[in-house]
């Protein structure tokens, strides 16, 4: 089964501990600067929303890349940067409608999202479980439960 | 390791900024923030200096897990002699402020002197500078914020602030970062002010490196998370209520301060509630409560954003307040509510939005509302005088005078000055609800006796958050004590005195001890730390913070007579509920507390105490 991951901002707090768990997993330190998920807090609104990569079926950011630096990792579904081979033209954080390819200054690279090679630790650093590894072909399943149990029907023995 | 190893010494007076490395023996007896930075400040001042000449210092601080994935790792401390209390001051924060000066690259930023024109400090990593701040000063914490990400062009700048409250030397006036988090108390804003300091902004990317073992301080993070997720005041009774939850309990116990605490019931309690703030509003049909929000690291979330009624008249005319905003919190509540007798929870978030907004302590500014209601009450203060008609329980003079005092305005200049000072210009110093000068928080010392020991002993003037045993006497945590027997309360209040000093030095929240003990920090903190972090190392450094602030305050010319509560808690029984008839027993814990913390009868240390303690 494929996963993608999948966010209900309704739940998040804005802790940042998505943000830091991914920093120590891809830099050994704990620094959001270097998260490849971000929070966004609308404060007049009192909403916050964390934000990363979707990893597009047809990949812009890969069919951008002119040396083929963005790779799809066939197991997990994640479109992968090789940083051996990224030359930091940023041509993919120009193609990526969504903004969650960003160019790294001290290294001269692109970073993205690559689900940890299946297993996401922003999930599991979530306290509220607003960030979720689902089934892929079922992200709406929880939605639809939601849904379903407000049908107004009653229980009918056969 | 836990610490950069680097302070950051900012000379207001010469406008330099210099790198200095942490004194890590230092790190090694006292932690981090609170009791760090105290080490440095009371090494560093005379304890005798006028709080806001030049020659006091600002400290902001953190702690070793601040900015670490340890739940609630959020915290920052800014230490300095009090402007309110002439005492030491430690006011902690929450927000982001306190984890992006960890990610710049810092413990500490120290600040001494006075610079002579109004300035503030942006630090981005190891680049530090004083800047010009001409166009800030006059502006609210909120317009300094915007006003500074937007010059700077950086979104993601964090700020800690003064407002109007700070600039004009309010004695009350607090820091504001992230909007409507603040290091509250003991008018650690006026220090600010007085020294010409707007705002300090950082941007660190740095991030945290230097923990001791990484994978040992992971599992002992995440399991620290797991009790605060299985308990059910961190993992289910503060997300869903905040603080607020206990208006009602705490109500019911008969120790509510009421009306300058001249009742311990608010009738209009449940008006004022976290349940009433979940409720829907007939005017818009919409709950004042938004959502929940964390701080930076915390899983439990208790912080509370919400939305005031557009049609309430404190704002029909001001759409700014009408977005989602932090509040109200349980102290807040309590002192811009039942304190005063009001009990219109919009108005309370009106006074409470502007408290945020131009950066002034709502516990201190309600409670010296309600002193002046009492003055007016008794016909001390006359309408005229006051400039609004001040009775209890008018929220219309309540939002009056949260503006006045906000920009310095006719009798908001007095109010500013804080409760002690007020009443003791108008000849009734007995009216003040205050220890050290410094007010109340929201608990009745008749109705929850260790609580008022606590408000009389703690070194920062009344505080709940120096030793709360409200969690014991009220909550059963960790075990419960009867509020209303003053036996056992000295060691009680002495045990949560000195285990409060290790969390707050460590740079987490103290709400985490609602779940956690010292046995809960002690495994994050080791595995963070370099050096011996054992639980018997953990408690002497808490006792040793407690005894190093004391010698401080007794230096600056303190003594036992400091240690007392107001007359009205001592010779003035509780009216009503289940406190009936009772008062502060304080007179009778006082010398039991002092022979437990191994002092003399005046209050002093005793020489083998300090000995035993280090110091």
């Amino acid at each position: 089964m494929q996963k993608s991951l999948h966010i209900d901002p309704g739940k998040c707090t804005g802790c940042l501990q998505c943000e830091m768990a991914c920093s120590y997993e891809h830099t050994g330190t704990i620094n959001p600067s270097k998260s490849r998920i971000k929070v966004f807090d609308f404060e007049h609104e009192g909403r916050k929303v964390p934000y990363t990569c979707t990893q597009c079926a047809d990949a812009w950011c890969m069919n951008a890349c002119p040396v083929d630096a963005i790779t799809l990792d066939l197991a997990t579904g994640a479109k992968i940067v090789s940083e051996a081979t990224c030359v930091g033209c940023k041509v993919c954080t120009i193609a990526c409608p969504f903004g969650t390819v960003n160019y790294m200054a001290d290294v001269g690279k692109v970073q993205k999202c690559d689900l940890c090679g299946g297993d996401p630790k922003c999930v599991s650093a979530c306290p509220t479980a607003a960030i979720t590894y689902v089934d892929a072909e079922w992200t709406g399943l929880d939605r639809m439960r939601s849904w379903a149990a407000k049908a107004n029907t009653t229980a009918v023995a056969a | 390791m836990g610490w950069n190893r680097k302070v950051l010494r900012v000379n207001l007076t010469a406008g330099t900024c210099t790198p200095e490395p942490l004194n890590m023996e230092w790190a090694n007896d006292y932690l981090g923030s609170r009791g760090l930075a105290s080490k440095y400040l009371v090494s560093e001042i005379d304890p005798k200096v006028d709080p806001l000449s030049p020659e006091n210092k600002m400290i902001m601080a953190t702690g070793p897990l601040t900015g670490t994935m340890a739940s609630t790792g959020g915290r920052y401390t800014v230490v300095t002699k009090g402007a309110l209390t002439n005492a030491i001051a430690c006011s902690n924060s929450g927000g982001f402020f306190g984890a992006e000066m960890k990610f710049a690259g810092w413990d500490m930023i120290i600040f001494e002197g006075k610079s002579p024109k109004p300035v503030y400090l942006f630090v981005e990593n190891d680049k530090a500078e004083l800047r010009d701040a001409a166009h800030l000063w006059g502006k609210t914490c909120w317009e300094t914020e915007a006003t500074i990400k937007s010059s700077h062009q950086d979104p993601q700048i964090r700020v800690s602030s003064i407002g109007g409250a700070g600039e004009n030397l309010a004695l009350f006036a607090c820091i504001v970062n992230d909007l409507h988090r603040a290091a509250g108390r003991s008018g650690v804003g006026a220090v600010m002010g007085s020294k010409n300091l707007k705002a300090v902004a950082l941007r660190g990317t740095q991030g945290v490196s230097g923990i001791k073992d990484f994978p040992a301080f992971m599992a002992a993070a995440n399991a620290g998370k797991k009790v605060l997720a299985d308990n059910a005041v961190t993992g289910q009774g503060l997300p869903k209520y905040g603080t607020q939850v206990l208006m009602n309990v705490i109500n019911e116990m008969g120790a509510l301060p009421t009306r300058n605490h001249r009742d311990v019931q608010f009738e209009d309690a449940g008006k004022i509630s976290a349940e009433a703030m979940h409720e829907k509003r007939p005017t818009d049909g919409k709950a004042h409560l938004v959502t929940n929000a964390a701080c930076f690291g915390c899983t439990i979330a208790c912080g509370r954003i919400s939305k005031i009624d557009e049609t309430h008249f404190s704002v029909k005319n001001s759409p700014k307040y009408w977005g989602a905003s932090g509040g109200l919190e349980y102290e807040a509540a309590w002192a811009l509510g039942a304190a005063n007798g009001v009990g219109d929870l919009e108005a309370l978030q009106y006074a409470n939005l502007l408290c945020n907004e131009h950066g002034m302590d709502p516990i201190s500014f309600g409670a010296t509302v309600g002193a002046a209601m009492e003055l007016h009450d008794l016909g001390i203060l006359t309408k005229e005088q006051i400039g609004v008609d001040a009775v209890f329980g008018s929220a219309e003079a309540l939002c009056k005078l949260v503006e006045m005092t906000a920009h310095g305005e006719g009798f908001g200049k007095e109010l500013g000055q804080g409760s002690a000072r007020l009443c003791a210009k108008y000849g009734r110093p007995d009216l003040s609800m205050s220890v050290k000068s410094q007010e109340f928080p929201a608990y009745d010392g008749r109705g929850i006796q260790g609580i008022g020991l606590a408000y009389a002993t703690s070194n920062r003037g009344a505080c709940h958050l120096r030793g709360y045993t409200i969690a014991s006497e009220v909550l059963g945590i960790p075990v419960k004590t009867d509020p209303l027997v003053t036996e056992g309360k000295p060691e009680l209040v002495k045990a949560f005195q000195d285990a409060t000093g290790v969390f707050d030095s460590a740079g987490i929240c103290v709400f985490t001890s609602f779940a956690w003990t010292l046995a809960d920090v002690q495994p994050q903190l080791q595995a963070a730390c370099e050096g011996d972090w054992s639980m018997d190392k953990l408690n002497l450094v808490g006792e040793r913070i407690w005894n190093m602030e004391r010698q401080f305050n007794l230096a600056a010319g303190m003594t036992a007579k400091d240690d007392d509560l107001p007359p009205r808690l001592k010779t003035e029984p509780a009216k009503t509920g289940p406190a009936k008839g009772k008062v502060s027993g304080v007179e009778q814990m006082i010398p039991e507390y002092y022979k437990v913390r191994g002092w003399t009868p005046e209050g002093v240390p005793e020489q083998g105490t300090l000995s035993r303690l280090g110091l």
